[in-house]
């Protein structure tokens, strides 16, 4: 019904289609601002007023945002940073300094990445000058020299927090937090870490010096502002140029959304993770079906990406080995059992499969030593099996003890979705049971 | 595109529309600007097409990208300097500092984004994913997100055959899009294998054979790869009938006869690289010579050694094969007559050649040494050098680690045919000592 009313719009359908697919994008993959933060109100405020206090009085402060992966802690300071440097004021005086724990691998890196930043008198085009003690003071000094009234404001932002502490002796940050302390310019540290326990990874003297001021973005919504949530995301502007389309388009997804099939669906992705990211992918494959023949998600699409998302890759993959090797993965299975648990090696392996053969008295799995060899190997370098200790070239082959990575429950199913699976086989992976 | 990609055309179908959408119809304008996910880890098994497909369609996409394979990367900086080189030419890969850490390449990637803006997505493919892990902790993490880091529309794509799960960080990582390239069924691998036919035979000839090979090795191995290296050794046998004028090309079941019992013998040897493929075609041109006549890699196990070396070296078997307790029984002279079941301790019902060798002292390799080498042999630096050269040669190995002169323990490393071979050669009976095969 939609692509007839489409037909009547002004633009042609793969126009919108292209415009849909580029707004949408744009906030699924590449993390797009919203307008206002949603759930997050109070932190927003919070952050806002803290670091508006750095940029025009001059106050020096530091904060660490706190929340689990995919929470939104980016999208929070880089929200407020828009809002703040909306003030003409702010805009001209505040200095900006961004690192990243992932990349600032250690102080010296990190401080010549501070100094480039500041654009400080011994950069030199995109060069930095100076021995690490050097930079450091010659920063240090920088930031000493400067007083509250005069200085022009600097805010650190320091993302993956955590990583930092891991840093020696902590100087970095000891830094920081010094000057944030004394009286020299004022500096805001804003650091931003997904892990709960980060302040007992600061050494006594980091922490002392530390505000303790802490934001935890722990989002908890209720399964209807889920629902809402996936509904925003999908949905489009008044800004875009088909009026009609959008309209429809976001009947669509309304219409999607109160399905009840696709209501299930998200529910379970609801139970399993309520962030943004997992939220993300799962939209971003829906939207990855629309096309110009098909110009609305329909709630097939939602189930079947899904389905994608929550598939068990193990599963996937033993759906794919030989016979030999499931049979394999049978005989430790059985080891497993009879063992409890305990490791295993190649020898053991291959008395249980032979002792399976004997009952069978089937000539057609009747494989020599080495041919069995090269299948185990195979499931080591899948890391279906891996071995207890590492020193490999220390014992034999047959003789390394390993451990199986794969769950009973895990192994029966596999058995039961095996393509043309023999009833021997399967027969003989029940018999713990029988 | 070619024979594989049309055997898997909803694979290429999901990742096309994930790369970048609508690239699929021509007519209307392609929209290579839009951003694609930060990153994609694509799972499979051996030769599933992984490589081969997205390569095959980045090409034909025309879409900017630098394959990596993580094999070669030894060092990151190897790494940055390909996908620099390759996105921005040889100009920005000369900007790289010495021995560069990520916050270098960061760096230079976005000065040089920003100076030439991505028109499309700009894509890095990574082979073989599975070895970022052991390199630096921080690259897996900061390439997945890449797409935020350096500020560009990038998307990095990882290869690997191993599942997502065994790499996650323990910290937690962003989360990369899972796309799984299915296994092929026999129906497809046939499919695939029938297309590089001789063109002097027929298509049913040919697809006749293919379903013989896949009868013999399917069960075992589904690596297309190695099919299809097995396909192109064995078919010249497969046709010797009909160049003989035996059989025509319509009885199967007569060329299956001639060429079950080969393949069979080919698992044996070719697959295992038992002989080399060139010998192994060497042997199919010698017809007088039976198949399998030539020796393979693992017969040549007979090493000539010293008569004392070799008597050590059993006495280490015994060693380790053999548990302390039973020594006496063995060695001392006059011992009585005690059955085995008398022996049973509980935990030994599992004989020890399932459970491999134990590590004995050097004290014990001493005495059950002397116990077996009839003549009177003085403990001379000779045979303490001949012990450590046995370890040197990796026939015994040595089990603690570090300077520990005083009680070294070891462990024998060879297997019971070898063993066998050596006591048969000093006319010594391993068997009789063996509690195993008491």
């Amino acid at each position: 019904m939609s692509k007839r009313k489409a037909k009547d719009a002004p633009l042609p359908v793969g126009e919108c289609i292209s415009q849909v697919q580029d707004i949408l994008r744009k906030r699924l993959c590449h993390q797009q601002l919203p307008d206002s933060p949603e759930g997050v109100e109070a932190q927003h405020k919070h952050l806002l007023e803290l670091l508006k206090r750095t940029a025009v009085h001059g106050e020096s402060n530091s904060v660490l945002i706190v929340g689990p992966r995919g929470s939104g802690k980016t999208m929070l300071l880089k929200c407020v940073l828009r809002d703040l440097l909306e003030e003409k004021e702010v805009e001209k005086n505040l200095l900006q300094v961004h690192l990243n724990g992932l990349l600032q691998t250690d102080d010296r890196i990190a401080l010549q990445e501070m100094t480039r930043q500041l654009h400080l008198e011994n950069v030199v085009g995109d060069k930095v000058f100076g021995s690490f003690a050097e930079n450091l003071s010659f920063l240090l000094e920088a930031l000493k020299k400067g007083d509250r009234s005069s200085s022009r404001p600097v805010l650190f932002v320091l993302d993956e927090f955590d990583l930092f502490a891991h840093h020696k002796n902590q100087t970095l940050l000891y830094n920081l937090f010094d000057v944030s302390q004394s009286a020299q310019a004022p500096v805001a540290v804003v650091g931003v870490t997904c892990r709960l326990d980060v302040l007992e990874l600061l050494e006594k003297r980091v922490k002392s010096r530390f505000s303790h001021r802490q934001i935890h973005l722990l989002s908890n919504p209720t399964f209807s502002q889920y629902l809402e949530r996936v509904q925003t995301q999908l949905g489009l502007q008044d800004d875009f140029p088909d009026k009609t389309f959008a309209q429809d388009w976001n009947a669509s997804v309304k219409t999607l959304c109160e399905d009840k099939s696709v209501e299930d669906a998200l529910q379970r992705h609801y139970n399993s993770s309520k962030n943004f990211r997992s939220n993300h992918m799962l939209l971003m494959l829906c939207l990855s079906r629309v096309s110009v023949a098909k110009p609305a998600i329909k709630p097939a699409d939602l189930l079947e990406a899904s389905k994608m998302c929550l598939v068990d890759a193990q599963a996937n993959m033993l759906h794919g080995l030989s016979i030999l090797e499931l049979c394999l993965i049978i005989a430790m299975k059985h080891l497993n059992d009879v063992y409890d648990g305990e490791p295993f090696n190649l020898q053991m392996v291959h008395n249980e499969f032979k002792k399976f053969l004997q009952r069978k008295s089937n000539s057609m799995y009747n494989f020599e030593q080495p041919v069995i060899m090269k299948a185990f190997e195979h499931l080591q370098q899948l890391e279906m099996i891996r071995p207890v200790d590492s020193s490999s070239a220390k014992t034999q082959r047959e003789y390394q003890l390993m451990r199986l990575m794969l769950d009973n429950t895990q192994v029966l199913e596999a058995l039961q979705k095996y393509p043309q699976c023999p009833t021997d086989v399967k027969q003989w992976a029940m018999s713990a049971y029988g | 595109m070619n024979g594989y990609v049309s055997v898997m055309r909803v694979r290429v179908f999901e990742l096309m529309m994930l790369l970048s959408a609508g690239v699929e119809e021509t007519d209307a304008q392609s929209k290579p600007h839009q951003y694609s996910y930060p990153s994609i880890f694509i799972y499979g098994h051996q030769s599933s097409g992984k490589s081969h497909v997205l390569n095959v369609l980045l090409k034909e996409l025309e879409l900017p990208h630098a394959t990596v394979s993580c094999v070669e990367c030894v060092s990151v900086a190897l790494l940055f300097e390909q996908v620099l080189l390759s996105f921005f030419g040889c100009h920005a890969a000369s900007l790289l500092p010495r021995s560069p850490s990520l916050s270098d390449f960061v760096r230079i990637y976005r000065q040089q984004s920003s100076q030439s803006p991505a028109k499309q997505t700009r894509y890095i493919v990574m082979e073989k994913a599975e070895l970022l892990r052991d390199s630096d902790a921080n690259l897996l993490p900061a390439l997945l997100r890449l797409q935020e880091l350096v500020e560009d529309n990038v998307t990095v794509i990882l290869l690997s055959e191993i599942v997502w799960d065994r790499f996650r960080p323990n910290t937690g990582c962003f989360e990369p899009l899972l796309l799984h390239f299915p296994d092929y069924s026999k129906g497809e691998l046939q499919h695939i294998l029938a297309q590089d036919r001789n063109p002097s035979y027929s298509d049913e000839f040919y697809s006749a054979y293919i379903n013989i090979l896949l009868g013999v090795f399917y069960s075992v191995c589904r690596d297309l790869r190695e099919l299809r290296h097995l396909a192109a050794l064995n078919f010249s046998k497969f046709c010797e009938p009909l160049a003989e004028g035996k059989v025509k090309e319509t009885d199967t079941h007569k060329l299956w006869r001639n060429i079950e019992p080969h393949l069979k013998k080919a698992m044996q040897t070719v697959y295992l690289r038992e002989v080399s493929s060139l010998q192994w075609e060497q042997m199919q041109q010698m017809e007088e010579k039976e198949n399998g006549a030539v020796r393979g890699l693992s017969a040549h196990t007979h090493v000539e050694l010293p008569y004392y070396s070799k008597f050590l070296l059993i006495a280490a078997y015994l060693a380790s094969f053999n548990p302390a307790r039973t020594d006496k029984r063995f060695f001392v002279k006059h011992h009585g007559k005690i059955k085995k079941t008398n022996f049973l301790k509980k935990n030994e019902k599992t004989s020890n050649h399932l459970l491999g060798p134990k590590p004995f002292p050097l004290d014990r390799l001493l005495a059950i040494f002397y116990s077996v080498v009839d003549s009177r042999v003085a403990p001379t630096a000779s045979i303490f050098s001949q012990i450590s050269s046995l370890v040197t040669l990796q026939l015994l190995t040595q089990v603690s680690h570090g300077d520990q002169i005083d009680a070294p323990k070891y462990k024998c490393a060879v297997s019971m045919d070898f063993i066998c071979g050596i006591s048969r050669t000093v006319n010594f009976e391993i068997i009789k000592y063996l509690y195993d095969f008491l």
